[in-house]
């Protein structure tokens, strides 16, 4: 199964499993508790008792960079969940309707697009208030016009096929033939669009961590670490460096899976 | 189609800002503010109106240029958003050129020899970095240039009566963090018209009636292959203006980006609704600027205009 795929596939997929199993194992590989403030050992260098060196208040950095993992696993994926499921529906049905219907729904989600998804993301989270909930809610949100139009896409060629008039003609509802005819027809474009939304959904959780507009610190976040101690960047740069690099490997893995999968595709 | 969407837009940030947060004068104040104090201010911002008539003349001061207070800076909203967005304006000029030009080389060089040594280390260093958020990249940045170098200043803002140079010196980081974000996107949509242009007939015609690759390339292909990229660079400002509010905030740099994260996390709602309405309106506008510019380089377009 794994012969012949992409190498920047694989590459992609083993990291983010090293990724799955730091995150879920976190509690156990972590050296220390992660919220542990211990001010004789504030500012460390990495050393053998913490292997990347500890932060102003002097809690282990591999400790919160491991539990920060966790953070990014509960956002991105249910972010990205209620993304696709707005944004194939919205699309599906705009497809489907056709006529003026779709586009006023198309030139709505062009509105809706034009706000760059930092600020709308900023308006949402300052009207709603920051926790974790709301950070899916809001990335799930802006996510999904952008789904809707791949899904839209896809199926406004499915949407003029013999199976969805002849299960018109046989008298199914809208929504059965919205969701069990045209739906699982659109799966591939979908699946993409999944993968690499999931990339963006963990840029932009750490994106507004590092605004302050995510999960609030002390939590273990990996955004809001690089907020925290940006000012210790000149002196302590660990302490920077650990969660920007831990970011920087979960989303270029998600991007070597998007474009392995591209890759795949156009062979 | 541009008033429109404005027109959407604004009533989305109206109801996002004004009407989503239940009550606004709770949300400034914050929860230990006492109710008379909630309910005079949520008076003095007309919050007892009903939301039409509060939005009809939100948009009317609008309209007539004025853009309402900002609480926490105490001064009115457009004259400082105004000025704040010149300097936005001139980083991002300065990130499209740093951007632009390597880009289109770098994939009119990769997409002559798809595949090679050349293409295949762009793409994936281009497509690393891109993948990275712009804290990251900035933070790698300081470390690498400010910190261990120390070849430039870790901040944006040049100190005061420093001469041109100087500035872009001081805004190298920051606008450099901009355009890693979008070299790979641009790169690859310029090599991908590469390819896709040197594999048309009239470039075998060319070739065939013995012109130079080079002039082949420089008068024929080219123009072809470049043209959809002004798009592209159109659709990318929504990213560039989202970059701008965390490179701002990173390098402390006074933009509208940073105004427009600082009022959020103050919760000056005018402001916030403000700087969001402005920020739309330049994304519109460089939309339909970009749009413009590629009907006037194509001339299949500019013709089918001329004879409407």
């Amino acid at each position: 199964m794994l012969r012949g795929q992409p190498a920047t596939l694989l590459l992609g997929l083993t990291m983010i499993g090293v990724w799955l199993v730091t995150a879920a194992l976190a509690p156990w590989l972590a050296p220390a508790d992660p919220a542990a403030i211990a001010l004789d050992a504030m500012e460390q260098r990495p050393s053998m008792e913490h292997l990347l060196g500890t932060d102003n208040y002097g809690r282990d950095m591999l400790s919160r960079v491991l539990h920060g993992g966790r953070h990014v696993l509960a956002i991105a994926p249910a972010a990205t969940l209620l993304g696709l499921l707005l944004g194939s529906v919205v699309g599906i049905a705009a497809a489907y309707a056709g006529g003026w219907m779709d586009e006023l729904i198309m030139r709505l989600l062009d509105a809706i697009m034009a706000f760059p998804v930092v600020v709308l993301a900023l308006l949402a989270l300052t009207a709603l208030g920051p926790s974790t909930l709301n950070v899916i809610l809001v990335i799930g949100l802006v996510f999904a016009p952008l789904i809707a139009r791949t899904a839209r896409a896809a199926a406004l060629v499915e949407a003029r096929r013999e199976y969805v008039q002849a299960a018109r003609l046989r008298g199914e509802s809208v929504g059965y033939i919205l969701l069990r005819e045209i739906l699982p027809n659109i799966r591939g474009p979908l699946a993409v669009e999944g993968t690499i939304r999931l990339g963006y959904a963990v840029f932009t959780s750490a994106t507004l961590g590092f605004l302050g507009l995510g999960i609030q610190p002390p939590a273990p976040d990996w955004g809001v670490m690089v907020s925290e101690n940006r000012s210790l960047l000149i002196h302590a740069p660990w302490t920077v460096l650990a969660p920007a690099a831990a970011i920087a490997f979960v989303v270029i893995a998600f991007s070597l899976v998007a474009d392995g999968l591209r890759e795949r595709d156009e062979a | 189609m541009l008033l429109v969407t404005l027109a959407v837009a604004s009533l989305l940030i109206f109801l996002i800002t004004a009407v989503l947060p239940g009550n606004v004068g709770r949300i400034i104040l914050g929860p230990f503010a006492s109710e008379a104090a909630v309910e005079s201010l949520n008076r003095e911002l007309g919050m007892e109106q009903p939301v039409p008539v509060r939005y009809l003349s939100w948009m009317g001061g609008v309209l007539r240029g004025d853009w309402g207070q900002s609480h926490t800076l105490d001064t009115a909203v457009l004259p400082l958003a105004l000025e704040r967005l010149g300097r936005s304006l001139l980083l991002a000029a300065y990130a499209l050129l740093l951007l632009v030009p390597p880009a289109l080389l770098a994939a009119v060089i990769a997409g002559r020899r798809p595949d090679s040594m050349f293409d295949r280390t762009v793409s994936v260093i281009g497509l690393s970095l891109g993948a990275m958020p712009e804290f990251v990249t900035g933070v790698l940045l300081i470390m690498v240039f400010g910190v261990l170098l120390g070849w430039l200043p870790v901040q944006a803002l040049p100190p005061e009566g420093a001469g041109l140079l100087e500035s872009l010196r001081y805004l190298l980081m920051p606008a450099l963090s901009l355009a890693l974000l979008l070299f790979a996107y641009l790169f690859r949509m310029a090599r991908a018209g590469m390819i896709q242009e040197l594999g048309t007939a009239y470039t075998r015609t060319a070739v065939l009636k013995g012109l130079p690759r080079g002039a082949v390339i420089r008068r024929h292909v080219l123009r072809n292959a470049l043209l959809p990229t002004v798009t592209v660079i159109g659709a990318q400002v929504g990213w560039l203006v989202g970059g701008l509010v965390v490179v701002e905030t990173l390098f402390r740099y006074p933009g509208i980006g940073s105004l427009v994260h600082a009022a959020a996390v103050d919760k000056d709602i005018p402001l916030l609704a403000g700087c969001a309405l402005l920020i739309t309106l330049v994304y519109t506008l460089a939309n339909l600027f970009a749009d413009l510019l590629y009907a006037a380089l194509n001339p299949r377009v500019r013709h089918a205009w001329g004879r409407d």
